[in-house]
C-alpha cells in the first residue's frame, strides 16, 4: 500500500516535471532569434515574404500563442516532436535512434562511479590520515578540479597517439576487426577512454562525499555500541558504518543525474561518441533548435528515470523512509 | 569474595590543549560479584571515560595507564582481539540514548542477533533473541524482534538495548546514564528492570550517573568523582547519609529535596495573568496522499498568576507544557482561550501587531538550553540591550543598564563585551536572565531553565531566579520535568499529561496529598525518595 | 583557535590561495603584458614552446600564453559574478521559504526541486545558444542552472535557526522582522553559504570552459575553454595548444577548491563547538 502511494506520488511528480520541461521547451523556441521560416530562407537563399508566410502556415506558427503552445504540448504528449530544420526528419527518430548510445556511455561511467568512488571512499575513511587516506584525497582533488574534456584529450594523447592501446574516435571501427574476440571486443574497447573521462570526475565526487560520511558515522553513537558488542571491525565498519554512510550517497547520486547527462554531451563531443550529446552538438553548430530541444527532452526524461531509480533503491536501503519518517 | 573488576591507579590522559592534562588521575576502585556501583561526579568529572576505559572503547589517542583487572587479567595488557572477545560476553555496556545508540536502520532481532553471531554462538532458530526481549518485559518479542528502532518508544529501545547487553550473560554490565534521556515514569521503569536483571543474574553492575536520586535508588556502594579524582567511596548509606569529603556533601546539599516548603501565601500580590481554557492542536501537513495527523498539545488550561508568586508547570515530555508557555509569550498561536494580563484592556492572545508590542515587554522569557539561546555572533551587551535598544532607550542608557542588569544577575560588567562562547553553561543562563529581566517584565516564563545543567550550577541559578523573583515582585511560570526543582521553588504546582492540565493546586497539596492518580504516579517514579527524602 | 590560525594551519588552502592571488595577477596584468588583441596572429603558425613564444602558437599564429592572460579575465569574471547571482537568487528563495514556511516554502521548494531535476548543463547550453553566445548570457544561464543547491541550504539554515531560541528571544525583545533576519539570522546562516559559494566559482568556472569548449564562448573574449576546443582539429600535432589552457582551468579551479575547503575546515569547528562533552 505504502509502496503504491510511492509509485503513484512519483508518477504525478514525473509528470510535472515533464510537463514543465517542455512549456520552458516551447518558451525557448519563443526566445530564439528568428523562427524555422528565416532559418530555412537564409539557407534556401529565397527571403521573399510569400516563402516565409507559407513555412511558417506549414510549422503553424501563423496561430495565436496560446493555441500554439497547446498544439506543442498534444504533439509532445504524442511523442511527435517536429521536424529538423536541417534534415526534415523527424527529431524524435534521430533522438530516439542516438540514445541507445548515450545511454550506454552514461550508464558505463555511473556504473563506474559508483563502484570505485565508494570503494576509495571507504579506504581513505578505514586509513584516515595515513598515506593511503592522502593519495586517495588528493588524486579525488585533482580529478574534482579537472574539466571533463580536457581529461578526454589527455587521455587520448597518452593512450591512443602516444602508447597507441585503445581507439580515440566513436563507437566501431571504421574496418571491421577480424576475429570473433576482436569482433565482440570492438565496442567496449571504444567505450573505455569516453566512461574513463566522464567517470573519473564522479568518481573524485563520490569517493570524497563517501569518505566524509564514513568519517561522520564512525563517530556517531550506535557505532561505539558495535564495538561494545564486541563486533569485529570489519563487521563494525561494513554493517554498521557503511550501511549508514552510503544513504546519503545514494541521494546526492540521484541527484548527480543531471550533471552525469550534461557531461555526456562534452564526452560525446571529444570522443565522437554517436550519442545524443553529439547530436546535441551538430544541432548547436546548425542552429536546429528543434532538435536541440529534443534533446533536452530526452535528457530530462533520463535524469526523471535516473531519479526514480535512486529514489526507490533509497527507499529499500533505508525502510525509515517508507515509514513515513 | 574477589573483585570482579579492580581498577589500580588508573589515569587517562588528555590530547594536548585540553584544560586539564589529566581527565582520570589516580583512581583506584574495586566491583565485587553481585554488587552495583554507582559512579557519580558532574559533567568533566571523568566518570564517563573511566567506564569507556574499562571496555577498551575510549577515542584513539588518549593514553592510558594504570591497571585494570577484570576477572583476574589486566586487559590493558591484553592484545585487541583478546579484548573484542571480553566485550559483548563478559562485560556489556547501555548507553544513554537508546536512539543514537541503536542500529539505526538494522533490525532490533538482528542487532542482538550479532552478539550471538560473533562470539561463536549463532542462535540458530532465534529462540534466545526472542528469550532475552521477553525477559526485558517488552510486549510481542516476534513483533519487535522485526521492528528497527524508530518503531519503538524510548522505553522499549532502552529495554532493547538492554536485552542486547545480556545476550551472553556478562559478569559485568556498565550502564551509562542509563536513564538520564527517559521520562520519569519510563525511569522508574528501566531502574525496576535493571533490579530485577541484578537480582536474577548475579551480575556486577556500574552504573554511571549524576543524579543523586538514581544513586540513592539503586547503589550498593557509592563512588564520587570530581576533576578526574576518586573524592569518596564508600556503603550507599553512609557515603550519602554522613559525606565525608567536602565536595560530595556540597554535591548532597545542592539537590533539591523533595519536602514541603514553607507556605508564603500572605507575601503574594494581586493576579496579574489568567489563562482561561487555552487549546492548541498540531496538525502534520497532508499531502496528496498523506492522511493528517492531529495531536492535542493543549487542552482547556486554566490557571492564574499572582505578582511574587510562582507556579509549576510539570509533566513529562510530550505533556504541552512547553507549548504552553510559548503561547503565554506569544511565540506560538493558540487555537482558543484567553489570557488577561492585569491593565491591559482584552485578550493578549488576540492583540494584534502595533497593540502587542509594549504589551510583549511585561512577559519575559527564560530559555533552556543556554547554547542555543544566545546569539553566537553577538556580544553579551547587544544581547542583553536589544530589547531596551527595540524599546527606543538610548544607547548610553541602555548601555549603564546592562552594567546594572549583570550585577544583579552576578555577572561582572566587564563579561558585556565578550562573546557567549566565553562562559560556561551556568554563566550563560544568568545572561539569558539578565536579558530577560531587561525589560523589567512583571511575569517571567521559565522554561526548564536550569535542565541543562549540572547539579550545583542548577542550585546556583535557581537560587538567583528565587532572589529575584522575591526582590522585584515577579511572577513566575516554571516550566519543569523534575518534581524536586518544581518542590524546592513552586509555590504552586500545576501537573500537566496529554494537553491537560490534571490537577493544579499547592505545592503541598499537589506533591504530597496528590489526588490525581497521574500525580501519585509521577511521584512514585521520583528516584530515590525512600532513601534520600526519608519519603 | 581563530579562524586565521585554522585557515593559515591548512597548508592546501594557503598553496589554494596563493595560485588563486596568481591567477588575478595574471588577469590584472594582461593588457600590460600583452597590450594587444590575443585575437591577434603574432607569428608563425603551429610553433612549439620556447623561443619568442613561451607557450608557442596556435594555427593562426596566435600567441598561446598572451591567451592565457587574457583568459584568465574571462575565467574569474564568470566564475565570480555568475556565482553572485546564483547566491543572490538562492538566498532570497530559501530565506522567504525557511522563514515562512507553510504553503510559500511549499511552492518554493517545489520549483527549486524541479530546476534541480532539470539536466543542468543542457540547459545551458539551450540557454546560451539560444540567447546567442556572449558574456551576458553566459552568466545568466550558469547562475539560471547553479542556484537550487543554495535555496535548498540557505531554507534549511534559516529553517534551524528560526526556531532557535535566541530569534525567539530576539522576538520577545520586540525586534522587528527585518532586523531579525538580518541580525539574528543572516550572519549564522552566513558561514555555509559562503562555503558553497566559494565552491561553486570553481564548478562556474569548469562549466564555462565546457560552453566555450562546446564554441558557446563569447567571441570578443578569448577563453581558455574556447583554446581548447578550437586546437581539438590539431592536438595530435600541437600538444601545447590543449596542456597549456588546460592546466590553466585546471589550476585555478583546484586552488578554488583548496581555498573553499579551507574556509570550511577553518569555520566549521567554531560553529559546532557546542555542547561536545563526554
Amino acid at each position: 500500500m505504502r509502496f503504491l502511494t510511492f509509485l503513484l506520488a512519483w508518477a504525478v511528480k514525473a509528470a510535472a516535471i515533464v510537463l514543465t520541461i517542455v512549456v520552458l521547451n516551447f518558451c525557448l523556441i519563443r526566445l530564439a532569434p528568428g523562427d524555422v521560416a528565416t532559418v530555412l530562407a537564409g539557407e534556401s537563399g529565397a527571403a521573399d515574404p510569400e516563402f516565409l508566410a507559407r513555412t511558417r502556415a506549414e510549422f503553424g506558427l501563423d496561430k495565436p500563442l496560446a493555441a500554439q503552445l497547446l498544439t506543442y504540448v498534444g504533439n509532445v504528449l504524442t511523442l511527435d516532436l517536429g521536424v529538423s530544420y536541417r534534415t526534415r526528419r523527424p527529431v524524435a527518430d534521430m533522438v530516439l535512434e542516438r540514445l541507445p548510445a548515450t545511454l550506454m556511455l552514461t550508464g558505463a561511467a555511473f556504473v563506474f562511479a559508483l563502484l570505485v568512488g565508494p570503494a576509495l571512499g571507504v579506504l581513505a575513511a578505514i586509513r584516515a590520515r595515513r598515506p593511503a587516506d592522502t593519495a586517495i584525497t588528493v588524486l579525488a582533488l585533482l580529478f574534482y578540479a579537472m574539466p571533463i574534456f580536457w581529461v578526454g584529450l589527455i587521455l587520448i594523447l597518452v593512450f591512443s597517439v602516444t602508447l597507441g592501446w585503445l581507439p580515440p574516435f566513436g563507437m566501431r571501427s571504421i574496418i571491421p576487426p577480424v576475429g570473433d574476440v576482436a569482433r565482440a571486443l570492438d565496442v567496449p574497447r571504444h567505450l573505455v577512454l569516453p566512461t574513463l573521462t566522464l567517470g573519473l570526475f564522479y568518481v573524485a565526487i563520490y569517493a570524497r562525499l563517501t569518505r566524509g560520511a564514513m568519517l561522520e558515522t564512525a563517530g556517531l553513537d550506535f557505532v561505539k555500541t558495535a564495538r561494545a558488542k564486541g563486533l569485529p571491525e570489519w563487521r563494525v565498519v561494513g554493517a554498521h558504518v557503511f550501511r549508514c554512510a552510503m544513504l546519503p550517497i545514494i541521494t546526492f547520486a540521484g541527484l548527480q543525474a543531471g550533471h552525469l547527462v550534461g557531461g555526456a554531451i562534452v564526452a560525446e563531443t571529444v570522443f565522437a561518441w554517436p550519442g545524443i550529446g553529439r547530436l546535441a552538438f551538430d544541432a548547436l553548430l546548425q542552429r536546429d533548435y528543434n532538435l536541440l530541444l529534443a534533446v533536452f527532452l530526452a535528457s530530462a526524461v533520463a535524469v526523471v528515470l535516473i531519479n526514480f531509480a535512486t529514489d526507490l533503491l533509497l527507499r529499500i536501503a533505508d525502510p525509515r523512509i517508507g515509514a513515513g519518517r | 569474595m574477589t573483585a570482579i573488576l579492580r581498577l589500580e591507579d588508573l589515569a587517562i590522559g588528555l590530547p594536548p590543549g585540553a584544560d586539564r592534562s589529566h581527565a582520570v588521575a589516580g583512581l583506584s576502585l574495586e566491583i565485587a560479584p553481585d554488587e552495583v556501583v554507582c559512579l557519580v561526579g558532574e559533567s568533566g568529572s571523568g566518570k564517563s571515560l573511566t567506564a569507556h576505559a574499562v571496555m577498551g572503547l575510549l577515542p584513539k589517542g588518549l593514553p592510558v595507564s594504570g591497571r585494570i583487572h577484570f576477572e583476574g587479567r589486566d586487559v590493558l595488557t591484553l592484545p585487541e582481539r583478546e579484548r573484542r572477545r571480553l566485550r559483548g560476553a563478559r562485560m556489556a555496556m547501555i548507553f544513554q540514548e537508546p536512539m543514537a545508540a541503536l542500529h539505526p536502520i538494522m533490525r532490533i532481532g538482528d542487532q542482538i542477533a550479532e552478539v550471538f553471531r560473533f562470539h561463536g554462538r549463532p542462535d540458530r532458530g532465534g529462540t534466545r533473541v526472542l528469550d532475552l526481549l521477553e525477559s526485558v518485559g517488552l510486549p510481542d518479542p516476534p513483533l519487535i524482534r522485526r521492528a528497527r528502532p524508530f518503531e519503538l518508544s524510548g522505553g522499549q529501545r532502552q529495554r532493547a538495548m538492554i536485552a542486547m547487553a545480556l545476550a551472553l550473560d556478562p559478569v559485568l554490565l556498565i550502564a551509562d546514564e542509563p536513564t538520564t534521556a527517559l521520562d520519569v515514569t519510563t525511569q522508574a521503569q528501566i531502574l525496576a528492570l535493571l533490579r530485577t536483571i541484578r537480582a536474577r543474574r548475579a551480575m556486577a553492575m556500574l552504573l554511571i550517573t549524576h543524579d543523586i536520586g538514581v544513586v540513592a535508588e539503586m547503589a550498593d556502594r557509592v563512588a564520587v568523582m570530581h576533576e578526574g579524582r576518586l573524592v569518596e567511596s564508600g556503603p550507599a548509606e553512609a557515603v550519602l547519609g554522613r559525606p565525608a569529603h567536602a565536595y560530595t556533601r556540597r554535591l548532597l546539599a545542592a539537590v533539591p529535596r523533595l519536602a514541603p516548603r514553607p507556605h508564603r501565601g500572605e507575601a503574594l500580590g494581586e493576579t496579574v495573568l489568567s489563562a482561561d481554557r487555552i487549546a492548541k492542536r498540531y496538525a502534520t501537513r497532508g499531502g496528496v496522499l498523506r492522511p493528517r495527523r492531529v495531536v492535542q498539545a493543549v487542552a482547556d488550561a486554566s490557571f492564574a498568576l499572582r505578582r511574587g508568586e510562582t507556579l509549576g508547570i510539570v509533566g513529562e515530555s510530550g505533556s504541552g507544557k512547553s507549548t504552553l508557555a510559548r503561547i503565554l509569550v506569544r511565540l506560538l498561536g493558540a487555537d482558543a482561550g484567553t489570557v488577561r494580563l492585569a491593565g491591559v484592556e482584552g485578550n493578549l492572545l488576540a492583540l494584534g501587531g502595533r497593540r502587542l508590542k509594549p504589551v510583549r515587554r511585561r512577559i519575559q522569557m527564560v530559555f533552556q538550553d543556554p547554547f542555543a539561546s544566545l546569539n553566537p555572533r553577538r556580544k553579551v551587551h547587544q544581547i542583553v540591550a536589544q530589547g531596551l535598544l527595540a524599546h527606543g532607550v538610548d544607547p548610553g542608557t541602555a548601555r549603564q543598564r546592562v552594567d546594572e542588569l549583570l550585577r544583579l544577575v552576578g555577572l561582572d560588567p566587564a563579561a558585556a563585551e565578550r562573546f557567549p562562547n566565553e562562559f560556561s553553561g551556568g554563566q550563560r543562563q544568568r545572561i539569558g536572565i539578565a536579558r530577560a529581566l531587561a525589560l523589567e517584565p512583571e511575569v517571567l516564563v521559565a522554561d526548564e531553565p536550569v535542565s541543562a545543567l549540572d547539579v550545583s550550577i542548577q542550585a546556583q541559578v535557581l537560587a538567583l531566579l528565587a532572589e529575584i523573583r522575591d526582590e522585584l515582585a515577579l511572577a513566575m511560570l516554571f516550566i519543569t520535568h523534575d518534581l524536586r526543582v518544581a518542590a524546592q521553588l513552586c509555590d504552586r504546582v500545576a501537573v500537566m499529561r496529554r494537553g491537560e492540565i490534571v490537577e493544579i493546586g499547592a505545592t503541598a497539596d499537589v506533591l504530597f496529598a496528590p489526588r490525581h492518580e497521574y500525580t501519585r504516579l509521577l511521584l512514585a517514579s521520583v528516584p530515590g525518595r525512600a532513601r534520600f527524602d526519608g519519603a | 583557535m581563530t579562524f586565521r590560525q585554522g585557515f593559515a594551519h591548512n597548508r592546501g588552502a594557503l598553496a589554494g590561495l596563493a595560485v588563486l592571488i596568481g591567477v588575478v595577477v595574471l588577469a590584472a596584468a594582461a593588457p600590460v603584458l600583452f597590450p594587444f588583441d590575443p585575437w591577434d596572429s603574432r607569428g608563425a603558425p603551429l610553433l612549439p614552446p620556447g623561443g619568442a613564444f613561451a607557450f608557442g602558437t596556435d594555427m593562426l599564429g596566435r600567441d598561446v600564453i598572451a591567451g592565457i592572460f587574457h583568459g584568465a579575465r574571462v575565467s574569474l569574471f564568470i566564475g565570480v559574478v555568475s556565482t553572485l547571482f546564483a547566491v543572490a537568487l538562492g538566498v532570497v528563495i530559501g530565506a522567504v521559504s525557511g522563514y515562512f514556511g507553510g504553503a510559500v516554502d511549499d511552492v518554493l521548494m517545489r520549483f527549486t526541486e524541479l530546476f534541480q531535476t532539470v539536466p543542468s548543463f543542457v540547459l545551458a547550453v539551450l540557454l546560451v545558444a539560444i540567447l546567442t553566445p556572449g558574456l551576458a548570457s553566459i552568466v545568466l544561464a550558469i547562475a539560471v542552472v547553479t542556484w537550487p543547491p543554495v535555496a535548498r541550504l540557505a531554507r534549511s539554515e534559516f529553517l534551524t535557526l528560526r526556531h532557535r531560541e535566541f530569534v525567539e528571544a530576539a522576538v520577545l525583545s520586540g525586534v522587528s522582522t527585518p532586523r531579525i533576519i538580518l541580525v539574528e539570522l543572516l550572519p549564522n546562516a552566513l558561514t555555509p553559504i559562503v562555503i558553497m559559494a566559494s565552491l561553486m566559482v570553481a564548478t562556474a568556472i569548469l562549466t564555462e570552459s565546457a560552453l566555450s569548449f562546446l564554441g558557446l564562448g563569447d567571441p570578443n573574449h578569448i577563453s581558455w575553454g574556447y583554446m581548447i576546443g578550437a586546437a581539438r582539429a590539431v592536438f595530435r600535432q600541437a600538444w601545447w595548444l590543449s596542456v597549456f589552457p588546460g592546466l590553466a582551468i585546471f589550476l585555478t579551479v583546484l586552488a578554488i577548491n583548496l581555498v573553499g575547503e579551507g574556509l570550511t575546515d577553518a569555520l566549521n569547528p567554531h560553529l559546532r563547538r557546542r555542547g561536545a562533552t563526554p
